[in-house]
């Protein structure tokens, strides 16, 4: 294993409470940021080179940088705990086991950003996290860790969870913004951007929870020293959920730059394919990356070993290459039917889709109803290429990246797999063994 | 529905509370928390009397209430069975057997997924991606996440909840600790 920064005391008895957590070295990063200046908490984080853990990877102390501080307005810092694209679990991990380096986390990064209100918005399901982290916050106030006058720094913070109700859209950061503002969660035209006018139009900065939980060891290790682990812009570690078919599914902490093969195969990470069966293809980075056959993510296409970082899983771009998004690592073995998949994917994104675009809305329904005729066996060749049509008029031309994320898997999968559609289409008695049962008649198609 | 739509004093006070997680004037922003209160106290689902007393707390048009409602899937704009079960049908859940538990359970209870059982006990419903993939297949009853879901755990599970009682099937965010 390699060094664990947010990990590290995961498994410790009771560090879900403060004493534990104090025990454990917990709240020196805070005591060390508030005796420095504000921009020398943000001059740590650009160092150290952090990039947004949510799925954009945008560099997080840039994004800090940007945040409008015009007089007299209050500015807020928001975390965003909506995990909620397929595959990914790693902050619901995190903040149940750990909540306090969340909310440490939250208040140093609040400090830097000079947010005196700031907010966690967690899915509406992960109610029971959200009574965790209650409870978590409730203690840091009694200790004087928030509230007014932090540790007699003069620094005000309150902190607040708001609780989603249930719609992947609103992990758009936008889209949060609107949802936290008592909204359908319609994601806002940018520019502006939200850390000029975000929340109630105030200079508003949105950070995943892992992100914000990272500020907590760049603090206290020195943004210099973060930046030696990893490789190249891939600096520190990361958290990679792993699922599907492997034997050790969980939630790891890598140091960025690892081999793929060794993450997938090694004991210590995902332990190989489950029950001896052949590595098919992968979706590296939650559902919403391009799927990769197995020979393209252990190797690129020029030969190289892959790694998991921003930049080698990129390589050879959509072409051959992926990204490392959120860290939703989903294995297929070769069982998996890639057709199937895709379709699940395709639903879940017309169902998701909020509607205000029309390349979204309606592209995504006709690619789920293309993929359903195909799994039916009623598939006919032309489809194939009238999906690959569809997916290109998405891509680029809606107001958030829920249309992409809709369309890069339909764009790889047929890129990389297209003889399985073929074989879908030309020779369904075979392949169709058990009736599509997704048939509309069965599942409830939720009302748009 | 006719008996009066009310909040408990309980609720109330905590519904004020909520409010005073915002700026002044931006109240709005307690709809959805609120929402998930209204749910919780008044059967499980949102009538629209229901959703316009909730208007009427938070001073808006009950429109604006309505059109939230209606976009986030967690808010119920039928009736429910007493016990809520939710199974994720998304991706890595699907790959690892969820659809053999739909199918299990709707032939368990003689039901199809959206529908409730005729005894008003059981509802069964599809939801997206739950954040556990690590664990999947994964069946949410109210608070409480099942995981690593088999058909033979499904019939435990059901027969659990046949004699718990319901009302701790729906979600209680009422024990939330707010300054
Ligand atoms: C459809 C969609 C869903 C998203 N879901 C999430 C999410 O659940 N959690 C998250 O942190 N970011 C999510 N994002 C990314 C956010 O928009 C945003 O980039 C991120 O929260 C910024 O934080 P970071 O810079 O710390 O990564 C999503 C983006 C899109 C387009
Ligand atoms: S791309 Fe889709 S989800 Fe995003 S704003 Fe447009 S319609 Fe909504």
């Amino acid at each position: 294993m390699g060094k664990q920064l947010l990990l590290e005391n995961i498994n410790v008895p009771g560090i879900e409470t403060l004493s534990v957590y104090r025990a454990n070295g917990g709240y020196k990063a805070l005591e060390k940021a508030l005796k420095m200046q504000q921009s020398e908490v943000v001059d740590e984080v650009k160092k150290s080179g952090l990039r947004g853990r949510g799925g954009a990877g945008f560099p997080t102390g840039m994004k800090w940088g940007f945040i409008a501080k015009p007089e007299g307005v209050p500015r807020h810092l928001v975390c965003n705990a909506d995990e909620s694209e397929p595959g990914t679990f790693k902050d619901r991990y995190l903040m149940q086991h750990n909540p306090h380096l969340l909310i440490e986390g939250m208040i140093l990064s609040s400090y830097a950003l000079g947010a005196n209100t700031s907010y966690i918005y967690i899915r509406g399901e992960l109610l029971y996290v959200y009574h965790i982290l209650e409870k978590a916050i409730q203690a840091a106030y009694d200790a004087g860790f928030l509230g007014d006058n932090i540790l007699g720094s003069g620094f005000n913070l309150n902190l607040y969870c708001h609780l989603g109700a249930g719609a992947y859209i609103c992990g758009e950061e936008t889209a949060l913004i609107e949802s936290l503002e008592g909204k359908r969660g319609n994601p806002r035209i940018k520019p502006p951007f939200p850390a000029v006018s975000g929340v109630w139009g105030r200079p508003t900065v949105v950070n995943n929870v892992e992100t914000i939980a990272a500020t907590v060891p760049i603090i206290n290790m020195g943004g210099e020293e973060y930046a030696k682990i990893g490789v190249g812009k891939s600096t520190g570690t990361k958290l990679i959920s792993a699922c599907g078919h492997i034997n050790n599914p969980g939630v790891y902490e890598i140091e960025l730059g690892l081999s793929c093969e060794e993450f997938l195969f090694d004991d210590k990470y995902c332990g190989g394919i489950k029950n001896g069966k052949k590595f098919k293809a992968v979706v590296a980075g939650g559902s919403s990356v391009p799927i990769l056959p197995a020979d393209l993510f252990l190797k690129t296409a020029k030969g190289e070993p892959r790694l998991m970082s921003y930049e080698s899983l990129s390589d050879g771009g959509f072409i051959s290459g992926t990204m490392l998004g959120s860290g939703g690592f989903i294995v297929l073995d070769e069982t998996a039917s890639i057709v199937k998949n895709l379709w699940n994917f395709t639903r879940f994104y017309h169902h998701e889709s909020c509607g205000q675009c029309s390349p979204c809305r309606e592209g995504t329904g006709w690619m789920e109803k293309i993929l359903n005729r195909i799994l039916e066996g009623k598939g006919k060749q032309t489809d194939i290429d009238l999906l690959f049509d569809i997916q290109s008029k998405i891509d680029g031309k809606t107001i958030c990246p829920l249309g992409e994320a809709a369309a890069w898997p339909v764009a790889s999968a047929i890129r990389h797999f297209r003889k399985e559609f073929e074989e879908y289409v030309n020779k369904p008695e075979e392949i169709v063994d058990v009736k599509h049962y997704y048939a509309v008649n069965n599942l409830q198609q939720s009302a748009k | 529905m006719s008996k009066e739509i009310r909040f408990t004093d309980e609720t109330m006070a905590l519904v004020q509370k909520m409010i005073k997680r915002y700026p002044e004037g931006k109240h709005k922003s307690a709809l959805i928390p609120m929402l998930h209160l209204a749910q919780m106290e008044f059967d499980g689902w949102l009538d629209s009397p229901v959703m316009d007393y909730v208007a009427s707390i938070l001073k808006i048009q009950s429109i604006e209430v309505y059109e939230v409602a209606s976009f986030y899937s967690m808010f119920n704009l039928k009736p429910v069975g007493k016990c809520l079960i939710e199974v994720c049908r998304t991706g890595p859940c699907w790959l690892l057997g969820a659809e053999d538990l739909v199918k299990h359970i709707e032939k368990n209870l003689k039901i199809k997924d959206g529908e409730t059982t005729p005894d008003g006990m059981f509802t069964l419903k599809t939801v997206e991606c739950l954040a556990a993939c690590g664990t999947a297949p994964v069946i949410q009853v109210g608070e409480t996440y099942h995981e690593n879901m088999t058909c033979e755990s499904v019939d435990l599970l059901l027969g659990e909840y046949k004699i718990k009682d319901a009302r701790k099937t729906h979600y209680d965010i009422k024990h939330i600790s707010i300054k």
